[in-house]
């Protein structure tokens, strides 16, 4: 806040000049780095086709209506695969999360120097790493399928988990650990006793948390060939059975919906 | 040795843990309900082993290409890409915010009426159903091949992610605050720049920061469809099996996600 006197008039300001210059320079250059990079991205874009976009669209859409419903009947087994790859995926990367979690977090990690930052990368490179990605790896290793999908959508997941959960486990009331630790309790005792209790109900958060942001991601690992629902998806565009297309992203939107719905309850259960 | 009963000496009454679910039937339906389904779901799972046993080999190969990748072959590409994937980023990340902004408003529920409140929540709710690289099929659809599709289909995706989280902080600000400035004379706009925005800058920067990072990974994908950016140098890249080329990409994407993290991070501290 600064007041600034011009003659006999006090003239209230928001900020100090200097500050009030600062915030401007970093809009300036803000501004003209995103121009630059709109430039950029406009030099790639052929106008023509954009122009042409809104004609395209309705094309597009009066090709999608109806959608063909009798489709459905090959449906369920696709949307049952991706519901198993979410799941599947979730459990496998919360098996590896809890460990690695628990030698990330500052107060139970055995060893600050050497075990921590093995834990860190590993939360890191899994995280930075998309799953379409992971699929799209997997694939070339072990061949298109569920179990790319299950693999890859778990190896996303690991680095989620064990962040959120090592920084549950980083806030635990201590007080209570040290109780446990008064009556004369080994290490795994002190694990179960004081620490796990406490960080049990943002560990079940944090799964159905991930497992409804997986039912998302795993609708479109099929795009690469790693299963569920994406593969159909791929398919009918590729086939321009649009009528069919329009039908999947109905299925997909009806999914996760199902979902997340499922998601709140248990949270709320939870909580 | 860590025991769930204890017999507690001279009275022989004994003690366990609580259980995290308290009612018994409700844990021992749950363990039922999760080991039915695990069964049927694996068992329903076909996976071709003898594929996935002939494909170890190759995952080995894969791993041995880190030490050392290769980024020369194809450094070019590589370049091209992820300046591609940065300048989709930037521009992505600033253009949804800036729609973001607006619909936030709308969508808190102390700002606005009710009628603007339900249209703008529907616009959040329809921008996050489709994952980005659905929307990004269909832009390229549209709008041809090219870092545009990719472009719009972040932007969007942004809005749907932002727009919900700005609008939740915008409910949870201090109203005391906001009445006072009122109280002054303050015109709408004014009372926004004035009372509103003052507090939820901090989040309104992290949120931003932390959209940008999201934004570049996915940027790394949408290219798979043709939406521009790295995504296209890595697809080309694992279809001919050159997966030393592959894990240069991979390296370079991890760096860049690990540089936007760390800066952010103190960028967020700083404010706080």
């Amino acid at each position: 806040m600064a007041v600034v006197e011009r003659g006999s008039t006090k003239i209230w300001h928001r900020r100090e000049r200097g500050k009030q210059f600062a915030i401007w320079a970093v809009w300036l250059l803000s501004t003209a780095i995103f121009v630059y990079c709109w430039h950029l991205i406009s030099g790639k874009t052929v106008w023509f086709f954009v122009m042409d976009a809104p004609a395209q669209a309705i094309d597009l859409a009066a090709r999608m209506t109806p959608p063909k419903w009798s489709y459905m009947n090959s449906l369920w087994r696709p949307i049952w695969d991706t519901i198993n790859i979410a799941t599947l995926g979730t459990v496998i990367a919360l098996i590896i999360a809890v460990p690695v979690a628990f030698c990330a977090a500052l107060n139970t990690t055995p060893s600050v120097l050497f075990v921590r930052p093995v834990a860190l990368f590993i939360i890191v490179s899994s995280r930075s790493i998309n799953s379409l990605i992971w699929a799209l790896m997997l694939v070339a290793i072990v061949g298109p399928g569920i179990f790319a999908g299950v693999i890859a959508i778990g190896l996303r997941s690991i680095g989620f988990c064990a962040k959120l959960l090592y920084e549950a486990i980083e806030e635990i009331d201590e007080t209570q650990v040290e109780a446990i630790v008064a009556t004369g309790a080994s290490g795994p005792q002190k694990l179960i006793y004081g620490i796990v209790p406490q960080v049990m109900a943002a560990f079940a958060g944090i799964s159905v948390f991930r497992w409804d942001i997986n039912i998302r991601e795993s609708t479109v690992l099929g795009l690469v060939g790693a299963g569920g629902i994406g593969l159909q998806l791929d398919a009918s565009i590729s086939t321009l059975a649009w009528t069919q297309v329009s039908l999947i992203l109905l299925a997909i939107l009806a999914t996760v919906i199902v979902s997340e719905w499922v998601s709140a309850k248990v949270r709320h259960a939870i909580i | 040795m860590v025991d769930s009963v204890t017999t507690l000496p001279g009275t022989g009454r004994t003690w366990s843990r609580p259980p995290f679910i308290k009612k018994p039937w409700v844990r021992w339906g749950v363990w039922l309900a999760v080991a039915i389904y695990l069964f049927v779901a694996i068992t329903s799972m076909e996976v071709d082993w003898s594929r996935v046993i002939e494909g170890l080999p190759r995952g080995k190969k894969f791993l041995l290409a880190f030490l050392p990748p290769n980024f020369a072959s194809r450094w070019d590409s590589i370049v091209d890409g992820i300046y591609e994937s940065l300048w989709m980023t930037v521009t992505s990340t600033v253009v949804g915010i800036g729609l973001s902004i607006p619909i936030a408003l709308g969508a808190a529920r102390n700002l606005s009426h009710p009628i603007v409140y339900y249209s703008c929540r529907g616009i959040v709710a329809l921008s996050r159903t489709f994952p980005e690289i659905i929307l990004a099929i269909f832009f390229v659809k549209l709008f041809g091949f090219g870092p545009f599709a990719g472009f719009l289909a972040l932007s969007i995706a942004t809005i749907g992610f932002y727009a919900k989280l700005l609008a939740e902080d915008i409910e949870d600000m201090d109203a005391v605050q906001a009445e006072a400035v009122k109280a002054t004379g303050a015109g709408w706009l004014q009372w926004l720049n004035y009372a509103v925005q003052p507090q939820v800058m901090p989040r309104i920067i992290g949120l931003g920061m932390y959209r940008f990072d999201i934004n570049f990974r996915e940027s790394a994908v949408v290219g798979i469809v043709g939406g521009g950016g790295i995504g296209a140098t890595l697809l080309t890249a694992f279809d001919r099996y050159e997966f030393d080329s592959a894990a240069a990409i991979l390296l370079v994407i991890i760096g860049i996600v690990m540089a936007v993290e760390y800066s952010s991070g103190i960028i967020r501290n700083h404010i706080k």
